[in-house]
């Protein structure tokens, strides 16, 4: 079934005069332009948009997404991104008329639901991490850790203040944390300093003793961490951080393998992000939107982004007078939208519901794991949380079968890759995140799949995938001489 | 190969020392085991001529698709000269790193960080390490 | 557990594959100490049908833009969005999917950022636009960190007064703790004096940003700003309201560097501020510092074009801390809705848009300022949004009885403005009609004679 007008780019099925969208007819007294726009900043013509009308555009796009795998039509087993399920009740109150046509600047006696929404969200994500306040402004996962460590270095300067303690400089990250650590770190105005991992993939607390300092403001630790180990050393290394007088930050992308089992504030952490857009099933649409809200402890409170919800009698308010905040990470209040899909999903599940999901992910990450093990080599042992990561390194030297090359060949096999080259401390690494909301049978195919590519000639692989719209894209010639838009001539 | 008569930096960068007019100059460039090692090179960043560079100081970038290496100064002083033709024929650092694909020329100020470089001996002996 | 597929004979298959004897104990790596010895404090499990009422009771305790006739702007507008924007963008293969790291299986999600970059490239006169950013106000501050890094001035930013006042507060939250100065340029009639601005510009300031139509719905002098910016060796910032370029010169024409925006009104409803689409577009000379994704295009290895993302290096995924921008998500759904928006709007639709919300607007700022009690605070055509003094000063009261009679009215400014805390800002968008208008000047009519009778 071939569809040629699917390739074509909007601006080639452009044709002028054609129209997508008719406006009303002005009913205000009629005025010439000119009278009502000054000319100096008038165009002389409206921007050069492709002309295209409706069924133009709805053959176009839909077309283009029948390109795309979707956890609704695939296995997306992409680890560290938790590609669960994302459910249609959610969709539906998401877009009522009273959650998605609110304006952000109505008053709050008109949002009292929303409001009472978001304060309960606010206390069960407290209840989650174990920690003591939240805010729901940060757009994103990196935009929480950024948050989170504006609010440090504002808590830290407050301090200085008091205590005339010199300025606390540094940002420590372990080498196999997400990228965004040390950028965010870079962001905040502090110097990253990166902490080895020991060969099992844990803090290496010799090296971390070695770099913690009085100049240490905070140390940022996923756990369970980039390899889907859960680091036990971590209320040693709370204490350690403490003891030098800086915070411990945890990284959240991987609470989908605690939920009620274990909270970071138990553990020693002192702020968190959660990333709601995958641990409480917001949808991924093609790269975002995300959401980023933390938590902290309520030393910490005072300094996080204006304005939080707060409840005064049986009125639900927002809160602005709070002199110690660092300002606004984001205009108006935050994702909202993302924010009203995770309190469905926490109200879905519930207190055991949302212990189950942990436990479901982690059962099939195992389950994976001990189907694929004697053929992939996992680097990190025979148990893992809710992912892990294998090795290709081996097969690699052995046949010249690289992690990409599988990654690429299981597409053909029609399930989405796993992570790969990430982190960057396992060499040819596959990370593999099943999520819960697979079956066995899912997993049983998967396996097999990777099983039997592993047993194909190393061409065949090299050459995958086969079957998708298109092969594997020259990226050498994407970055050398980059093409990031269409133009005429072109 | 890497050539005998050139000074290696731990960071791949090679050096060549000449003097001229009484001034010492060194020629930089970068390794083919680096070269290799980057892969698909595609864009990089030379240093302004004039700017005064320490040892050791990151002076300018190199890019694979996906890796991103900087480039560091061998040795302080000041840079003379760039091969400015260079980031638009990338191809010429895999063709020959160590003669049309040299980097930057410094003018030496201090000759005390070319004790730091090693030989082509002992360089090779660092890349067959890092090679495992 | 609604979304979960193992069943018990599952399960103790599964365990027994992995060699242990209950799920428990696929736990063993966190410490039993640690472990939390209770269920957590959550309200119970609700199934789809209780969730759905419960939800439905807390939307019913909140008026929403449609209930009430919304007149609120302030960066987020109540602008019409085609139907066809809902049903594509809502298509599982573009909702449920990731940012495009296998390319083979996500052209649709490339080739659609490909297409969003140009139509953005093509609406503000830009070379290169990336495929998205947060919203429009960490838009700003990531574009005054891109100015930053290119001109090597890490000190000072100038910014006018007329900013929306939500960016100039990050702008502030962000720039901190780097220890720059931001200089803000009051706009005490409306607008900012382009000379006050240029002086304020020096060799140590790494931008100017203006906001074109300002907070205000006001004019600034872009051009003068923009020569003056350059003169100093700073880059030109201008943050606009996407709608606008139907009408007004674009960004590209009068020189701007880095161009901002937030996209909401491009196809993306109100959803109390968020999640909305930053937008961020540049001159080709600055595209390595540009924060965020960006796609290309390139060909397979059978010569047929397709996209990848591309200029991955900037990102902190490789980068770490040396990184533009610590930046990992985009805002790919709303991209995709703009791109679409744009798409079935065309020059013509967009024109038209444009040109009913300046009509519009005109006549209500007429009207409102023919009520007794009200004036414009300032006397400056506008485009979409206007700025209404109500003598006697009770704004509060004012939109809260005009919200009795069906009206979200205004933004109060004294919250952001001390000096205009008499006064608020309303914004008429292209669903506004003439009745709407007229009705609203007759209730601020009556509610604000009350107001100033019995201030007197």
């Amino acid at each position: 079934m071939r569809n040629q007008q699917a390739t074509q780019l909007l601006f080639e099925l452009s044709k002028p005069g054609r129209r997508g969208a008719k406006l009303p007819a002005s009913d205000v007294p009629a005025r010439s332009l000119s009278d009502l726009l000054p000319a100096e900043h008038a165009a002389a013509f409206p921007p050069p948009l492709p002309e295209l009308a409706e069924p133009d555009v709805v053959r176009h796009f839909t077309n283009l997404s029948t390109k795309n795998m979707s956890v609704d039509t695939h296995f997306y087993p992409l680890g560290s991104c938790t590609m669960k399920y994302n459910s249609k009740r959610n969709e539906r109150i998401a877009a009522l008329p009273g959650l998605a046509n609110l304006h952000p600047y109505q008053s709050e006696d008109s949002l009292q639901g929303l409001l009472q929404l978001l304060y309960e969200l606010q206390g069960m994500l407290c209840e989650i991490s174990g920690l003591d306040a939240a805010s729901l402004q940060p757009a994103a996962g990196a935009h929480g850790e950024l948050t989170a460590l504006m609010v440090a270095a504002a808590y830290f300067r407050d301090r200085a203040q008091q205590t005339g303690e010199p300025r606390r400089t540094k940002v420590l990250t372990p080498d196999s944390s997400h990228g965004t650590n040390p950028a965010s770190a870079a962001v905040a105005g502090f110097e990253a300093v990166t902490v080895r991992s020991t060969p099992d993939g844990f803090v290496d607390l010799a090296d971390l003793r070695a770099k913690l300092d009085r100049q240490t403001a905070v140390f940022m630790i996923t756990n369970p961490n980039t390899l889907g180990l859960f680091d036990r050393q971590v209320r040693e290394i709370a204490h350690l951080v403490h003891e030098q007088g800086g915070l411990l930050y945890l990284d959240g992308a991987n609470m989908n393998a605690i939920l009620g089992v274990a909270r970071p504030g138990d553990f020693g952490a002192d702020m968190m992000h959660f990333n709601p857009h995958k641990t409480f099933s917001g949808p991924h649409g093609g790269g975002g939107p995300g959401a980023g809200p933390i938590t902290v402890r309520a030393m910490l409170e005072p300094y996080l982004p204006s304005p939080v919800v707060t409840k005064v009698g049986d009125r639900y308010r927002l809160a602005f007078d709070r002199p110690k905040s660092i300002g606004r990470v984001r205009s108006f209040f935050g994702n909202t939208g993302v924010l009203v899909r995770a309190y469905c999903y926490l109200r879905t599940h519930g207190p055991d519901g949302l212990r189950r999901v942990s436990e479901q992910a982690v059962l099939n990450a195992n389950y994976l794991l001990a189907k694929v093990k004697d053929r992939l080599s996992v680097p990190h042992g025979d148990r893992c949380m809710h992912e892990f990561v294998a090795s290709a390194a081996k097969i690699k030297a052995q046949r010249g079968i690289s992690a990409m090359d599988i990654a690429k060949r299981l597409l053909d096999y029609g399930f989405h890759a796993p992570t790969v080259y990430f982190p960057l401390t396992v060499k040819e690494a596959m990370m593999i995140e099943p999520t819960e909301t697979e079956g066995k049978e899912t997993l049983d195919a998967f396996a097999d799949a990777l099983v039997r590519i592993l047993d194909e000639s190393p061409e065949t692989l090299h050459d995958a995938p086969h079957t998708t719209p298109i092969s594997r894209p020259d990226e050498v010639r994407a970055a050398r001489t980059p093409v990031v838009r269409w133009s005429p001539s072109a | 190969m890497n050539p005998p008569n050139l000074l290696y930096a731990k960071t791949h960068e090679w050096t060549r020392v000449e003097e001229s007019g009484g001034a010492k100059i060194a020629t930089v460039g970068i390794t083919a085991f680096a070269v290799e090692a980057l892969t698909d090179l595609v864009f990089m960043e030379l240093p302004k001529v004039g700017r005064q560079v320490k040892a050791g100081e990151a002076f300018g970038e190199i890019e694979s698709v996906k890796a991103v290496s900087d480039l560091y100064a061998p040795v302080t002083g000041e840079v003379i000269e760039v091969n400015s033709g260079l980031p638009e024929k990338l191809e010429t650092l895999n063709a020959d790193p160590f003669g049309a694909g040299w980097v930057a020329k410094i003018r030496i100020t201090d000759d005390s960080a070319l004790s730091n470089l090693m030989n082509a001996a002992a360089y090779e002996k660092q890349c067959a390490e890092e090679a495992h | 557990m609604p979304y979960t597929f193992n069943t018990p004979d599952d399960e103790r298959a599964m365990l027994s594959a992995i060699g242990v004897d209950s799920i428990d104990r696929l736990f063993d790596g966190i410490p039993r100490d640690m472990w939390l010895s209770r269920p957590l404090d959550l309200p119970p499990a609700m199934g789809e049908l209780e969730l759905t009422a419960h939800l439905s009771e807390l939307a019913a305790r909140n008026s929403p833009a449609g209930d009430k006739v919304c007149f609120l702007g302030g960066g987020s507008y109540d602008h019409f969005v085609p139907a066809a924007v809902d049903q594509l963008a809502g298509r599982g293969e573009f909702y449920t999917s990731y940012t495009p790291y296998q390319p083979e299986v996500s052209q649709g999600n490339l080739q659609a950022m490909f297409e969003y970059q140009t139509l953005i490239a093509q609406l503000t006169g830009m070379d290169v636009s990336n495929a998205s950013l947060y919203d429009g106000g960490s838009a700003v501050v990531e574009a005054a960190m891109m100015a930053m890094s290119a001109t090597g001035r890490r000190g000072k930013i100038v910014v006018l007064g007329s900013v929306h006042p939500e960016y100039r507060e990050i702008l502030d939250t962000y720039l901190l703790p780097l220890d720059a100065e931001v200089v803000t340029i009051d706009a005490p009639q409306g607008a900012a004096d382009a000379a006050a601005v240029a002086s304020a510009i020096d060799d140590r300031t790494a931008c100017a940003i203006v906001q074109q139509p300002n907070f205000f719905g006001c004019y600034e002098a872009v051009d003068e700003i923009g020569r003056a910016a350059h003169a100093a060796g700073a880059l030109f910032v201008v943050s606009v309201d996407p709608i606008s370029l139907g009408l007004l010169r674009r960004p590209g024409d009068y020189g701007a560097d880095i161009v901002v925006a937030e996209g909401q009104s491009l196809g993306t409803p109100l959803l109390y501020g968020g999640p909305y689409l930053g937008i961020m577009a540049c001159r080709e000379a600055f595209v390595r510092r540009m924060p965020g994704r960006i796609a290309g295009e390139t060909v397979d290895r059978h010569g047929r074009r397709c996209w990848v993302l591309t200029l991955q290096t900037r990102e902190q995924h490789i980068r770490r801390e040396k990184a533009t921008s610590n930046i990992c998500t985009s805002q790919g759904l709303f991209a995709l809705r703009a791109a679409i928006y744009l798409s079935l709007m065309g020059p013509q639709g967009l024109r038209e848009v444009a040109e009913l919300c300046l009509r519009k607007t005109r006549y209500a700022a007429e009207r409102l300022a023919n009520v007794d009690g009200l004036s414009l605070a300032f006397d400056r055509p506008t485009f979409k949004e206007f700025v209404v003094r109500a003598e006697g000063g009770n704004v509060e009261s004012l939109l809260a009885t005009a919200a009795d009679d069906g009206f979200h009215a205004g933004v109060p400014l004294g919250r952001w403005y001390p000096q205009l805390k008499d006064c608020f800002l309303v914004a008429v968008t292209e669903k506004r009609t003439r009745d709407e208008i007229d009705h609203l000047a007759t209730s601020l009519g009556s509610h604000s004679r009350t107001l100033a009778t019995s201030h007197a």
